[in-house]
């Protein structure tokens, strides 16, 4: 399972960073999502998949009886999920708003702030 | 239980909540930052005491031991970061009830403004590296909102570059994180460099620095990374300028320090190069940007990202003195930064605009004002016996002794370059005459908009920037006291056991003890 993991998330890493590069804001903010999803993937296939064994103690026990998944990445990517889509739904409203007032879905045309 | 170390993030959380609640309330959202922020101070204050007292301070949240919970924990660096903290955010708090106009407070300026701190004080004490990461998105949202609140065109052109390059930098530091976790298989920092020494693929782990090292210099705009910030921070309402420049980019500079002292210092002969020679250009590009400026807060904002350079070679050269001569020089410049956006504000203000061509005889005019300027602009600059001279001095001997020749001697040419800045605003808008294009009724027009009441609110605006003022010449005159606090802080930082032990418990509980220890984990 893990090496079809990797080339997924390389793949969405190439994704994420080729829509960051497009000049439309809108492309950029869907390279954004794309990236922390790929962040996602990666915790919780870095930290190491298990399948089908939940991180349980059966009563009367005190550690559990074999190897289980291990529950802190999936905490971990839980937590990271619920800011990005925080942050992200910021960054629609974002571009909505400049997309408003700069009349332009070009990251060209907003260089007034620069040099 | 040790509630100084909690009550830095808990009380500015508290503050926000409470200004929240009177949402439609001006005057009481008003009282709360001020009161708030005053209740901050006294906290920090109280854990810097502790500190100074025990060394270190720790407090393991929700009472699960380390490494299984997460750890607040306070060391020297922590605290004085903290005050430091507390100290802008009151000088800001006053400073904005006259600078903040209500259209931006009827937006939820003060609570942000609360968010924002708390984040930045929860970044400074946590000891957990995902928890670290929480904290700086509890920063970085609050940091987006306020840079937007007034929708005017360049902000929302400098937001989009600024959001872009910090959620880069964010991504880049989770994936640091996932990757840290599956190699060592925790979270918690002092844990981390226990089972990091032990790690076999030391090229992974210099893979992990370095990842660590992009996504905390992005933050702290490091060459080559830096453009995120003079595209951003002269674009929303001076106060908030000011909170960014003296607190945000500090972050990243306190998480490099943090985690390349304790976490990776064993990766240093690798990236020491890297640390060294990026410092070297961030400082030498931050002041030749901005020397070709001409925008009062454009000018700063350069050398922002030019003064950041100062405390990474502090970093860098890695010795306790250099440490110390780097937290020095942050300690420096978020007091001298700060009021040096301040006082931006005070004179568009006065005169209606930034543009230093249109701008001119405040010397006459306003002379406090101008001895305000005067000291924060030469202390920036290194002009002895102000805060910034002593920054850089040890910076520089500490330099000498690691044999950095070149590296010393650029830190020198560009204490000379931002003279020059200094001087240009300086001659601009203190010296020469008013320029006549620049018509008194405009400037008039502007105060009036901004707030009914002019005369009171100017002398709110004076009185953090004169504290603030005064704060550069007393770090200079208690250099030597202040110093040995920094010798504390390069001592801890160099030698990450104690940090590690506090964190962990005693000896008994070393490191064979923990990695023996049943975690219930699969691992292949």
């Amino acid at each position: 399972m893990e090496p079809v993991m990797a080339v997924a998330i390389g793949l969405l890493y190439a994704a994420a960073i080729f829509m960051m590069l497009r000049r439309s804001i809108v492309k950029l903010v869907i390279g954004l999502m794309l990236l922390s999803n790929a962040a996602n993937l990666l915790i919780f296939t870095s930290a190491g998949m298990t399948r089908g064994a939940p991180p349980l103690i059966p009563e009367g026990m005190l550690v559990p009886p074999g190897p289980v998944a291990d529950p802190l990445p999936q905490a971990v990517v839980l937590t990271a999920i619920v800011i990005a889509f925080g942050v992200l739904a910021f960054a629609v409203v974002l571009i909505r708003r400049a997309y408003e007032i700069v009349k332009a879905d070009d990251l060209d045309k907003m260089k007034d702030t620069d040099t | 239980m040790r509630p100084e170390v909690a009550l830095p993030v808990l009380l500015p959380l508290l503050s926000g909540a409470i200004s929240l609640l009177f949402w439609r309330s001006r005057p009481m959202q008003r009282f709360t930052a001020v009161a708030g922020n005053l209740a901050l101070l006294v906290v920090a204050l109280w854990l810097m005491a502790s500190v100074s007292a025990e060394g270190y301070v720790t407090i393991q949240m929700g009472g699960w031991e380390a490494p299984y919970g997460i750890t607040l924990v306070a060391d020297m660096l922590s605290a004085v970061m903290v005050v430091l903290t507390a100290m802008i955010g009151l000088a800001l708090a006053v400073y904005s009830l006259a600078s903040t106009g209500p259209d931006h407070e009827k937006f939820g300026y003060y609570p942000l403004m609360h968010l924002l701190l708390a984040g930045v004080a929860g970044a400074f004490l946590t000891g957990d590296i995902f928890n670290l990461y929480v904290w700086f998105e509890v920063m970085l949202v609050a940091s987006f909102a306020l840079l937007i609140l007034g929708g005017e065109k360049a902000q929302m052109e400098g937001a989009i570059k600024y959001v872009t390059l910090n959620l880069l930098a964010s991504v880049i530091f989770l994936t640091a994180i996932g990757l840290l976790y599956g190699m060592v298989g925790t979270l918690n920092m002092a844990d981390i460099a226990l089972r990091l020494a032990e790690a076999e693929h030391r090229g992974m782990v210099e893979v992990l620095a370095v990842m660590f090292m992009v996504a905390f210099g992005i933050k702290a705009a490091a060459f080559p990374l830096f453009f995120w910030l003079p595209a951003s921070y002269h674009t929303p309402p001076v106060a908030v300028s000011a909170l960014f420049a003296g607190l945000l980019t500090k972050v990243g500079v306190y998480s490099l320090f943090r985690v390349f002292t304790l976490m990776f210092d064993e990766t240093m002969d690798y990236t020491q190069d890297l640390l060294i020679w990026g410092a070297a250009l961030t400082m030498v590009t931050g002041v030749l940007g901005a020397a070709a400026q001409y925008e009062f807060r454009r000018i700063l904002s350069f050398h922002i990202v030019s003064q950041i350079g100062y405390m990474i070679l502090g970093l860098a050269l890695f010795t306790p003195l250099a440490i110390a001569g780097g937290i020095f020089a942050v300690m420096h410049n978020i007091v001298v930064k700060t009021n040096l956006f301040l006082i931006s504000g005070v004179t568009r203000r006065l005169q209606g605009t930034y543009q230093l061509k249109k701008m001119g005889g405040l010397y006459r005019e306003r002379p406090w004002l101008a001895v305000a300027f005067f000291i924060s602009a030469f202390s920036l600059a290194g002009v002895p016996p102000l805060s910034g001279f002593f920054a850089k001095f040890v910076i520089v001997r500490a330099g000498i002794e690691a044999e950095a020749y070149v590296v010393t001697a650029i830190a020198l040419a560009v204490g000379l370059m931002t003279l020059y800045s200094m001087v240009k605003i300086w001659h601009e808008v203190f010296w020469k005459a008013l320029p006549e294009d620049n018509l008194v009724p405009e400037v008039e027009m502007v105060a009036g908009d901004d707030s009914r009441m002019v005369k009171p609110s100017l002398w709110l605006m004076y009185l953090p920037v004169g504290w603030l003022a005064l704060c550069a010449v007393l770090i200079g005159i208690y250099a030597q006291p202040l110093m040995e606090i920094m010798a504390i802080i390069g001592d801890q930082l160099t030698n990450p056991r104690g940090y590690i032990e506090a964190v962990m418990g005693q000896e008994a509980h070393g490191s064979d003890a923990l990695l023996e220890a049943p975690s219930g984990e699969a691992r292949p």
